[in-house]
């Protein structure tokens, strides 16, 4: 939230600002140096393709852990609109049109996350963990607990592009991603919107008394949150060519982890969009890396989990 | 027991606190301490009791050298310190609360709840107390929350007993109770150090007065050799009358009416005008009401009955968002808890009620918006390196100074200051008085909110007294006295 560039640069200020920068950079540094395949432009699309469901989950996470609140059931929005998406294709609809009404819903169940925070003052983890349940079931009714394909996907030019084509040479969903960056990087940064959020997360009372719709706009983050979960929601259904009920379950902590290493407050009013990326790409580039080295899916959780804590350790410190 | 602090030195960085002080209290003494906020008052108390360490200079204690480790070690050698903000706990029972970290227990670590209950009991009973055990401390008066604080203090066998400002929240009846329990005691041997800005109530209750002054003991001297003028003098460093800036405010048209304001339990039939250019004063003990009428009218509380009328038009605050559409502005009473954003930087503290004036379609015009903070920060004289200062480094002073900013920026035609000068330095209350006084010049009205009588008799135009939810009385600044608005906030009436 800069208003003017402080002139006096401050060595300290500098090495902390950059903290989760080097963490990624030694982390690619160590990855590179066991396997020098990590480097290739090959990979390095693969993992930005794998990060970018994550990213585009997390985004939408740091406006909520900005105002001090979570969203538990980003995983479940994920699911239920992926599915909604499948049948209403299969049922006919152009799969663009499903695909602006699956956000449509996502951004409803957002917004219904959102009100029960706001209006009925539910701390944020038990909504979002109510409705995280809520939304799971509503998935496997759907679906009949089955995974959701057909023709009428496979065939669909615009649905296969958004998880498997490339422009120029790039693949679709990391040009989602920075689309969505630079548009979520404008609101929180250089948009009133954004101020706001800040303003819940510092102090919601005064941000009140500021004449400040806490309500209203604590409405909007968590229905922000439900629509980036389900643009992730249709990348992902158009990468595996079907709708899986059980998609993006533990989607939630991915997300939060990526905002925690972006460094963000849990507590709320302090943190960057841009950290939060780069979280997102220290998580992928320990995926991609283990996977690249060969380490068992069953050790990376361990690892991973250890990283979190090293990261929150070190912020700790930081900040005593 | 006797206590001797001499020569007490301590410094909080650059910042000077306690600059040689000697401070004595002999046995069953009650000696009142007193000064303005930020004089030193409170960080001596924290040193005697051992919550944070002098720099130099020693204590006695009946004559020992003495150096207590925290305030667990200073309560057990019988000096107990009952905080303003008293260290309860509200959801837990007046019992627990009692023996809070030095529970009984058996040899199995089970807690012996009836020899507590035995001794919570004998004590409760020897101060009068008319509450049960198992009562909630919430549920609770804060005047009995007090005397649960006072029977913890004669539980660990206290023979001194520090108050912080034990009244400022009690009504008349509970203060004539704490006063008669206070002199018990004393005949009991114990010590008081009490410290209070209530000056009847040192004439009522003390033996001897100490007075503070930026960090240096100013004077003691018995309270019958003493009066209220040069106390307030001793205090403020210069007489009264040249601490007020000379008002030279043209009071206007009436701008805000309130009629006939009622909320269930809190306050009743509120009626008052303020005038563009004038300060209307609203004095009156804590919890009278004062806080809450201010919130219904600008929105934080709702109305149960009653009419606000801006320049003859009618308006209804159902959110602060409304009200300060209708040009109102409120520095509330706890900047903390609902002024600031404490870790956020000076700048975005100021904009906060402002951001639609340099906002288009949404983004904010970042040129106008710094420009607009550097003005505000020079025209109050915000202290601080730049506007990207996190608020939380700055002084109480400085930091009131960006609540006001703010609500100036946000152009405020009426404004609601509650306690403005609370926690504030003596020089920076001058520069906030001064400033009030240019806003009136420029045909701002305010509200002010104090509990502050000097401050109110130097920098009102008219005083309304709340008592128990209602105007008791309604005053002219110039003929008041602080007498006159003592009886009105207690309850009583002036024989015209």
């Amino acid at each position: 939230m800069n208003n003017a560039k402080s002139k006096q640069f401050n060595v300290m200020d500098f090495i902390g600002k950059l903290g989760p920068v080097l963490a990624l950079v030694f982390l690619i540094f160590l990855v590179t140096l066991l396997n020098h395949s990590f480097l290739d432009i090959n990979n390095i699309l693969n993992l930005l393709r794998q990060v970018s469901t994550n990213a585009l989950i997390a985004f939408g996470m740091t406006f909520v852990i900005l105002t001090a609140g979570i969203d538990l059931s980003v995983g479940s929005i994920l699911a239920f609109t992926g599915a909604i998406t499948a049948q209403m294709i299969i049922a006919g609809i152009h799969p663009a049109f499903a695909f602006l009404l699956g956000v449509l819903i996502g951004a409803i169940l957002g917004g219904i996350n959102g009100m029960i925070i706001a209006y009925g003052g539910a701390a944020p983890f038990i909504a979002t963990l109510a409705t995280m349940t809520i939304f799971r079931g509503a998935t496997y009714v759907l679906t009949d607990g089955n995974p959701i394909t057909g023709a009428k996907m496979t065939n669909s030019f615009f649905f296969q592009v958004v998880g498997r084509g490339y422009f120029l040479g790039i693949p679709f969903p990391i040009v989602i991603m920075a689309v969505a960056f630079i548009i979520l990087y404008v609101l929180l940064h250089k948009m009133a919107f954004g101020r706001k959020t800040y303003a819940i997360g510092g102090n919601a009372k005064a941000a009140f008394v500021s004449g400040i719709k806490i309500n209203k706009i604590t409405i909007l983050i968590y229905t922000l949150s439900g629509i980036m979960a389900s643009i992730a929601g249709f990348i992902l259904t158009s990468r595996l060519n079907s709708a899986q009920p059980d998609a993006g379950i533990t989607y939630e902590m991915d997300a939060i982890a990526a905002v925690v290493l972006g460094e963000t407050s849990l507590t709320g009013g302090k943190g960057r969009l841009v950290g939060t990326l780069i979280g997102a790409l220290i998580i992928g580039t320990l995926n991609n890396g283990m996977n690249l080295l060969g380490i068992s899916s069953f050790y990376q959780q361990i690892v991973k989990g250890i990283v979190i804590i090293i990261a929150v350790l070190i912020d700790r410190k930081k900040a005593a | 027991m006797e206590i001797a602090m001499q020569r007490i030195n301590k410094s909080f960085g650059n910042n000077n606190v306690l600059k040689g002080v000697d401070f004595r209290l002999a046995p069953g003494e009650i000696h009142a301490l007193m000064g303005e906020n930020g004089a030193g008052k409170s960080t001596l108390m924290n040193i005697l009791t051992g919550i944070i360490s002098s720099d130099s200079g020693q204590i006695e204690v009946d004559g020992q050298k003495t150096q207590f480790k925290n305030a667990l070690v200073a309560e057990q050698a019988g000096i107990s310190f009952i905080h303003q903000e008293m260290n309860n706990y509200g959801e837990m029972t007046v019992l627990e609360n009692m023996f809070i970290n030095r529970e009984l227990t058996n040899r199995l670590g089970l807690l012996k709840t009836p020899v507590m209950r035995t001794q919570a009991k004998q004590y409760l009973d020897y101060l009068g107390a008319e509450f049960g055990l198992d009562t909630l401390i919430k549920d609770l008066s804060v005047g009995n929350q007090q005397l649960v604080e006072i029977a913890k203090s004669l539980m660990t066998n206290a023979q001194v007993i520090i108050m912080d400002e034990p009244t400022s929240a009690l009504t008349e009846n509970e203060i004539q109770k704490l006063f008669k329990i206070v002199k018990e005691l004393q005949q009991q041997g114990v010590g008081f150090i009490y410290i209070s800005h209530r000056m009847e109530e040192i004439f009522a209750l003390c033996d001897t007065i100490t007075v503070m002054r930026d960090g240096i003991s100013v004077m003691t001297t018995s309270v019958d050799e003493t009066n209220v003028n040069q106390i307030v003098k001793a205090m403020v460093g210069r007489e009264l009358t040249e601490f007020y800036p000379t008002r030279t405010n043209q009071i206007g048209d009436i701008y805000l009416q309130a009629r006939g304001l009622s909320r269930r339990g809190v306050f009743n039939d509120v009626n008052f005008d303020v005038r563009s250019g004038e300060i209307v004063a609203f004095a009156g003990l804590m919890g009278a009401g004062r806080t809450e009428i201010m919130r219904a009218i600008f929105g934080l509380d709702h109305l149960d009955r009653g009419k606000i009328i801006i320049r003859d038009q009618l308006i209804e605050n159902h959110s602060p968002a409304a009200a300060i559409k209708h040009g109102i502005g409120f520095v509330t009473e706890n900047r903390k808890d609902e002024g600031l954003m404490l870790d956020a930087t000076i700048a975005d503290n100021i904009d906060l009620a402002s951001l639609a004036s340099f906002t288009k379609y949404g983004v904010i015009d970042q040129h106008t918006d710094r420009v607009f903070v550097d003005k505000l920060i020079k025209r109050l004289t915000i202290k601080a390196q730049s506007a990207l200062d996190i608020v939380n480094s700055l002084s109480g002073g400085n930091q009131q100074k960006v609540v006001l900013a703010k609500w100036i920026g946000a152009g405020s035609q009426v404004l609601i200051l509650d306690e403005p000068t609370r926690g504030v330095d003596v020089g920076a209350k001058r520069e906030i008085y001064d400033l009030m006084n240019e806003l009136t010049n420029r045909g701002v009205a305010i509200i002010m909110i104090s509990s502050d009588l000097p401050e109110v008799l130097g920098m009102s135009d008219r005083i309304n007294v709340v008592y128990e939810g209602q105007i008791t009385g309604t005053l002219v600044t110039k003929d008041a006295t602080q007498e006159a608005i003592m009886t009105l906030a207690t309850g009583g009436r002036i024989n015209e």
